[in-house]
């Protein structure tokens, strides 16, 4: 399928679509033009190094910022004309959670509540404690803020946008300060929440979690979006490569019979390793390695990681974009 | 699927956010702190006055009037209050209002509930009145009771010279109070203005306080004559008008009249500037 076909049949269902956005700090330019389409009860990985505009289009999406130029639609209603009709249908952690350290987590929870226009009186403090519980803060939800270890000022940020359905989630850095165990749960949250239907955004450094929940990625880059795809896609449009694993004494003559055939595997004289394979097919090289004599340890077929391809694409080194 | 939710605003909305807003003001332990200190106010002069009446004889008129009659403490304590005290409070909490939510970067999280700019700078509006009234209620009623306790409840005698019964008196001290809250109208329509540029609240407070000692600066040049009846400060301590027999009702108006000059102007910046401004924080 090409691209346009499938970008055409994405902005057709798609919870948020921008078109040509556009925003500038002065000189720089943070989002340089981006289409961005995220697909309908989908997990959509936002990625991006440091620099990238991520944060800037999420402020954008959310109506904290105003654009200067292109359009953004949440639920096919522009924003921030329209943000009143649909931001209540939205929840969004943005740059790490924010709350009075002078008051408790529920109180804080419950202030939130108050000043939303939309939220039911009746109702609210029964979806106030489920929120907490769903988070695993019920026992800590009377302490003051200023008293919440890291992973439990982020528990209390996603609670907030849990206290009432939600069609669309926008998460920053969810698993920011979580141990192993919040970082598993989180996954599952993310998980529970997309077979329920709801867009989920997740927005992240850490490729491996990203990898593991998402569905569709978005890669963003000095401003500009420069993927946009599937995650099936986008493994399949990248080579995959085969892991060779034999035996230390049986290296050369290994060696020698990929040559023999034409492929390159890297390294010199390693025992371990990769080789792009392009036509031949696999049962061909294993037959020819039993058949030269060479002792096979691990012979698998690797997709590349989303942390190489990102890698690729960005061109990431350890220096801000600017 | 996730349930599609009926996005009226429920009733009584506004209501319980200006609640919440001015739950969030009087709960804050800084805030309260920053009451009993105004509570503490006529408790210190009450006494003072106590133990300079109790070691001389007939003293200043002033003091006389005190020990005379009770009531007179709370005009004192106001006229005390007025060009410093009071005004150096309200630039604390008015200073927060909006940096402090800033600062802290609750303010992305309200507006995407979302709240409206217009709704955010009321209920901060709104907040901050609560909290003068709060203010000048402590400092009328401790007033009145350190004033009854320590030298009793007689007939006022006016400062132009009348005499009027207690209750009369009372009411004469409600009004001055009433006039006070009025005259600090001003201050809090500049506060939420300097609160609307920074997100160091220690920053608005300061700018905020700094405006009366501004204002006591220009009213000491005569060169400024003809901008000083406009200036914040000018008739706050026309407060004491109440305390003839016939208050110069003609003085109170133009105090008012000022006032409402300066909410106006602020008031609009302030608006001008929330409504505008990227959440950057």
């Amino acid at each position: 399928m090409s691209q346009d076909d499938d970008a055409a049949k994405v902005t057709a269902d798609a919870v948020v679509t921008t078109t040509g956005l556009v925003r500038r700090f002065g000189k720089q330019v943070a989002v340089d033009g981006i289409d961005l389409a995220v697909p309908r009860g989908s997990v959509f990985g936002f990625l991006g190094p440091n620099g990238s505009g991520k944060t800037t289009t999420i402020r954008l999406l959310l109506g904290l910022l105003g654009a200067d130029a292109g359009t953004i639609e949440l639920f096919s209603q522009p924003i921030p004309k329209a943000a009143g009709k649909v931001l209540p249908r939205v929840g969004a952690v943005v740059e790490g959670p924010a709350f009075f350290p002078y008051l408790s987590g529920d109180a804080n929870l419950a202030r939130l509540q108050a000043i939303d226009k939309t939220d039911d009186p009746h109702t609210a403090r029964r979806r106030r404690g489920e929120a907490l519980e769903r988070v695993g803060l019920t026992a800590a939800a009377r302490k003051p803020y200023h008293h919440y270890s890291l992973g439990m000022k982020q528990r209390l940020g996603i609670a907030a946008t849990l206290m009432r359905p939600r069609d669309l989630l926008i998460l920053d850095e969810p698993t920011n300060g979580l141990d192993p165990q919040g970082t598993r749960e989180i996954r599952n949250l993310i998980r529970t929440l997309h077979a329920d239907g709801t867009t989920v955004i997740v927005s992240s450094h850490l490729l491996s979690e990203v990898e593991q929940v998402c569905t569709h990625v978005g890669i963003m880059s000095r401003g500009r979006l420069i993927a946009q795809q599937s995650m099936d896609d986008l493994r399949t449009a990248r080579v995959p490569r085969l892991s060779v694993e034999v035996t230390a004494d049986t290296t050369t003559a290994a060696r020698k019979v990929l040559a023999k055939l034409g492929l390159a595997p890297d390294g010199t004289d390693e025992a371990s390793m990769l080789v792009t394979i392009g036509e031949v097919p696999v049962p061909k090289i294993a037959k020819a390695l039993v058949g030269a004599g060479a002792d096979i340890l691990g012979l698998s077929l690797e997709q590349p990681g989303l942390e190489d391809i990102f890698v690729e694409l960005t061109g990431a080194g350890f220096d801000v974009a600017g | 699927m996730s349930q599609v939710e009926n996005f009226d605003a429920v009733p009584g909305a506004l209501w319980r956010a200006i609640g919440s807003e001015i739950g969030l003001v009087l709960r804050r332990r800084r805030n309260q702190v920053l009451l009993a200190g105004l509570a503490a106010l006529p408790i210190v002069i009450g006494l003072a006055v106590k133990l300079v009446s109790s070691h001389t004889d007939g003293g200043v008129g002033l003091i006389t009037k005190i020990t005379n009659s009770g009531l007179f403490l709370a005009a004192v304590v106001f006229v005390v209050s007025m060009p410093l005290f009071l005004p150096l409070v309200i630039s604390v909490v008015a200073g927060d209002a909006l940096a402090a939510e800033t600062q802290l970067g609750t303010t992305r999280y309200a507006m995407i509930l979302p709240v409206s700019r217009t709704k955010w700078l009321g209920m901060k509006a709104v907040g901050l009145v609560v909290f003068v009234i709060a203010g000048v209620a402590t400092v009328l009623v401790v007033s009145l009771v350190v004033g009854f306790a320590l030298f009793g409840v007689s007939d006022m005698t006016l400062l132009s010279g009348d005499t009027i019964g207690p209750w009369a008196g009372v009411g004469r001290i409600a009004l001055m109070s009433v006039y006070v809250v009025a005259s600090e109208m001003g201050m809090v329509a500049v506060g939420l203005f300097i609160s609307s540029l920074t997100d160091v609240p220690i920053v608005a407070m300061a700018g905020t306080a700094i405006v009366p000692a501004v204002c006591t600066v220009l009213l000491a040049v005569p060169q400024l004559q003809a901008i000083q009846p406009g200036l914040l400060t000018y008739h706050w301590l026309d407060l004491t008008t109440f305390l003839f027999a016939q208050p110069d009702v003609a003085l109170i108006r133009q105090g008012l009249l000022v006032q409402l000059a300066w909410v106006a102007v602020f008031g609009s910046l302030a608006w001008a500037r929330v409504a505008s401004t990227d959440v950057k924080a």
